[in-house]
């Protein structure tokens, strides 16, 4: 039961894009969106059957094994998946915030007509981001991690004719390809270490295997990371994520705010063991999380366009995720994991909401008092940027706040960071809803400006309601929450559960601390961008934001160029020599068959000279044998 | 005695030979011809082949050379050749090709004469030839005739005159003393 | 004393050997259709005379057949040549190059 349920997570998205992509474009788009979202569903409802499975046997682990897939000697591979708790709560997250957006491109997709294959794309994703997340080890999480990376390109560049989208989807693909270099090698590390890379047997031998911060631990841990830092966009792989914008806003909803880049994050999160044998690893998680988390939310700043602004936030908030995984708060982590998937897939959606009714401008300099056109969309997103900014009782509040108090336990340089980080949250999210929203009349946007339809509507609706309930996953600062209590089998080693206990004024003062940190930036931005009696900043400052710290410029001149150059250089090698020397032969045996073509001169008597020559050659060639 | 009528013959197959390759006008060339065959004709019977040598005579001499002359006649053909187009091989460059070639023919036959044979009285018959014919070499001899069949249809065909031809006497080439 | 066979066979050589100077050298079509006759003669010599020698009537068989063959060569052979002439008012085969590759 257990293993068909597994397996069918994963299988039925699949069965949908087979279907919707070989007869996609002769159903028509009733039955494509049916298909699509059907498997999605169902896919939900098969993880929420595991899900009461789990949680009426607890403890339970299953592991389920599909096939023997390859093997040489004493290394094994088969096709493992893992049924626990914390593989099931991400499966219900996936699916369902999936299932919605889903539903939400149906009316955002409408008039498109790649309809079919958007589906067909979306639903491949979805089956590899189930298989990452469902799998049983490391070779198998690699498939899903491949498989979300290739349905990000596809979709990242879903409109291929628009030069800007191609280039965006090659970007993503190659940036994320480097972090999966140092995947790949942990996997090779992994079996050389362990003879396997089954999770289980990592988790439990690895304290065995591996001495406490020893180069092993801390090898494996850092190339682990490495593909982590790829595929969630942190700093230096971040470069990415602000160009997939050019995709469409449900995808980047649904991959690069819920899901995909939260892959790093999970698998973190899945191979404690490991890491926390690595302290140096761990440390070093910690801080690159910080650092990208206060680098992107001061890119966020300067930033236009409304869709970019909300990439910079995802990279700033996976900064976060990965804060606390590095601390060793993997509850914390996956906590905020969830709630960012509900308030950001919101924001996204809400984006597209605008964009939508206004035929897909994303400019913010363009935008201003849609408010009053889109009152409901300007409230999902107001929704939506408070849980972001982290204002209780929203579920953004709680989960970063359990990050911060347990930064700063950790150590206080994190925390502060992380405390600045979320001013600057608080600044850029009110600048890009006062900049979308509010102010005067909205500049030659024509009159059909409206609220989305019921299809794109519910979805949004259904959204924030979560984004508001979410919160009850773990509202305490002093007790492990509902969610922590549910992953403890799996990550019961985790130093952080640990019972908090600490002092409850401690924890106290460190939420007003950051509670009003994060008002104080409403109330900074509010000044500068809806009553404009505020300006800071100089314009040196913002000529420094507004290029991301010039990390795309060095990019451009230390990778960019000298890749280009040596295009070039193949390019022309290719031409002159390869084609030369192929197109050369064939030139040459033309000339020689035109030369041979002059002994056809059509006269007889050549002819018969010619006969006549041979002849004598044959006769003078036997006489003298 | 014998020597004595091949020298004779030799000589007047060669004669005629020349008298081929060299006359200015065809109808002499065709005369000249007629030597070489009835020589050789003779030459067969030196060599015990009657059958072959009544052959000869009947078959190229009495049809082909006929047939030669009468396609001259019809054409009216005055002279060798056309003076008015160039020659593209030159004649001593040909001949010395030939004699070449001749010189190694040469060579290659003069290694395979023995002396002949012993033979009986009915050798070259006609009775010993035409056995030969109607037994062993059954299959031939028919194929030969169906051959002589499509060369005479052939013939026909290629020298029907179709309806918007004009008349076999076109524009006469000149004869050598009219130039 | 009877005809050595070689010289024969000389006088074979020589006629064919005339007989290609005709073909390469003359450019009348009907010269050069006797010259070839000549050469097919001088074949037919040369098939006689190792007839003899071996004392093999096959030779004789052959210069049968090469008799029938000639003979529609040649009835072919004017056909053609009439036909030339007919489209081209001259016999002269050095005139005849349309066929030049």
């Amino acid at each position: 039961m257990t293993r068909t349920l597994a397996a069918l997570i994963p299988l039925l998205p699949l069965a949908g894009w087979i279907a919707n992509g070989l007869w996609g474009g002769r159903l028509g788009r009733r039955a494509v969106a049916v298909i699509a979202c059907g498997t999605v569903g169902a896919a939900w409802v098969a993880a929420a059957l595991l899900f009461w499975r789990v949680e009426t046997a607890p403890g339970a682990l299953s592991r389920v094994d599909l096939y023997r897939w390859f093997g040489a000697g004493t290394v094994q591979v088969a096709f493992r998946l893992l049924v626990d708790p914390l593989s099931i709560a991400m499966a219900l997250v996936v699916c369902g915030v999936g299932f919605l957006i889903h539903v939400y491109s149906v009316g955002y997709m409408d008039e498109d007509p790649g309809f079919a294959r958007y589906f067909a794309y979306l639903n491949l994703f979805m089956a590899a981001m189930l298989t990452l997340v469902l799998a049983g080890n490391l070779v198998v999480m690699f498939i899903g991690w491949e498989g979300v990376g290739l349905c990000s390109y596809l979709l990242i560049a879903f409109w291929f004719t628009r030069p800007a989208a191609a280039a965006a989807g090659v970007k993503a693909f190659l940036v994320t390809r480097l972090g999966d270099v140092g995947f790949l090698l942990a996997i090779f590390l992994a079996f050389g270490l362990f003879g396997t890379t089954d999770f289980t047997v990592m988790t439990q031998e690895a304290a065995r295997r591996l001495a406490l911060g020893g180069g092993a631990a801390t090898a494996l841990a850092l190339l682990l990371f490495a593909g982590a830092v790829g595929k969630s966009a942190q700093l230096p792989l971040y470069v990415w994520l602000p160009d997939a914008m050019e995709g469409p806003t449900p995808v980047s909803a649904l991959i690069h705010a819920a899901t995909m880049v939260t892959a790093g994050v999970y698998m973190i999160v899945r191979l404690h063991a490991v890491f926390l044998r690595a302290p140096f690893a761990m440390d070093l998680v910690a801080a690159v999380g910080a650092i990208t988390a206060i680098f992107a939310a001061a890119c966020a700043l300067v930033e236009p366009d409304l869709k970019r602004v909300l990439a910079y936030s995802t990279i700033s908030q996976l900064g976060y995720m990965f804060l606390a995984v590095g601390v060793g708060a993997f509850g914390a982590g996956i906590f905020h994991l969830t709630s960012h998937a509900f308030f950001k897939a919101l924001l996204f959606l809400a984006a597209g909401s605008v964009m939508h009714a206004l035929h897909g401008e994303t400019d913010m300099r363009h935008m201003g008092g849609l408010a009053r056109r889109l009152p409901r969309t300007a409230g999902a997103f107001a929704i939506g940027a408070l849980a972001l900014a982290g204002i209780p009782p929203l579920s953004g509040f709680f989960s970063k706040d359990l990050i911060l108090a347990e930064a700063f336990r950790a150590h206080i340089w994190l925390w502060v960071v992380g405390v600045a980080g979320a001013g600057l949250t608080s600044i850029y999210i009110v600048r890009a809803f006062a900049l979308t929203f509010l102010g005067g009349s909205m500049r030659n946007l024509g009159e059909g400006a409206h609220d989305p339809p019921p299809v794109m509507d519910a979805p949004m609706r259904l959204l924030a309601g979560l984004t508001v309930v979410g919160g009850a996953l773990g509202w305490s600062f002093t007790h492990p929450g509902v969610l922590e209590r549910f992953l403890q089998p799996v990550i019961a080693e985790g130093a952080t559960l640990v019972p908090r206990g600490g002092s409850g004024a401690g924890e106290a003062a460190l939420v007003a601390a950051s509670l009003l940190i994060a008002v104080a930036g409403i109330a900074v931005s509010w000044r500068m961008y809806v009553r404009r009696t505020l300006r800071l900043g100089s314009p040196w400052l913002s000529n420094l934001l507004r290029h991301q710290f010039y990390v795309e410029t060095v990019y451009a001149a230390v990778v960019v160029g000298p890749a280009r150059a040596l295009a070039r250089t193949a390019a022309a090698a290719d031409r002159s020599v390869i084609d030369a020397a192929v197109v050369g032969v064939a030139r040459s045996i033309g000339r020689a068959g035109q030369s041979l073509r002059g002994l056809q001169t059509g006269y007889l008597t050549h002819y018969a000279a010619f006969i006549l020559i041979g002849a004598i050659l044959l006769l003078v060639f036997w006489v003298s044998r | 005695m014998a020597i004595l009528l091949f020298v004779v013959v030799a000589c007047l197959a060669l004669a005629g030979g020349v008298g081929v390759i060299a006359s200015r006008r065809p109808v002499h060339s065709a005369l000249a011809l007629l030597l070489v065959l009835g020589s050789l004709a003779v030459d067969y019977l030196l060599l015990d082949a009657q059958f072959i040598a009544v052959l000869q005579v009947i078959i190229y001499a009495g049809a082909i050379v006929v047939l030669f002359i009468f396609i001259i006649m019809l054409l009216h053909v005055r002279s060798g050749e056309d003076p008015r187009i160039q020659a593209v091989l030159s004649p001593v460059a040909g001949a010395l090709l030939c004699g070449v070639f001749g010189l190694a023919v040469l060579v290659v036959l003069s290694h395979a004469a023995e002396s002949p044979a012993s033979v009986g009285e009915q050798f070259g018959t006609v009775q010993m030839v035409g056995r030969a014919l109607f037994s062993r070499y059954l299959l031939p001899f028919e194929a030969a005739s169906i051959v002589l069949l499509v060369g005479m249809i052939g013939a026909v065909a290629l020298g029907r005159r179709l309806s918007d031809e004009a008349p076999d006497r076109g524009r006469p080439i000149p004869a050598p003393e009219e130039r | 004393m009877a005809v050595p066979p070689l010289a024969h066979l000389t006088l074979s050589a020589l006629l064919f050997t005339l007989g290609m100077i005709g073909v390469l050298v003359r450019r009348s079509a009907l010269i050069v259709f006797m010259s070839i006759e000549l050469m097919l003669n001088a074949v037919n010599l040369s098939l006689v005379t190792f007839a003899r020698v071996r004392g093999n009537v096959d030779g004789q068989v052959l210069v049968f057949f090469v008799l029938v063959v000639a003979a529609v060569e040649v009835v072919v052979g004017l056909a053609i040549i009439v036909n030339i002439y007919r489209s081209r008012q001259t016999v002269d085969i050095d005139d005849v190059d349309l066929l030049r590759g």
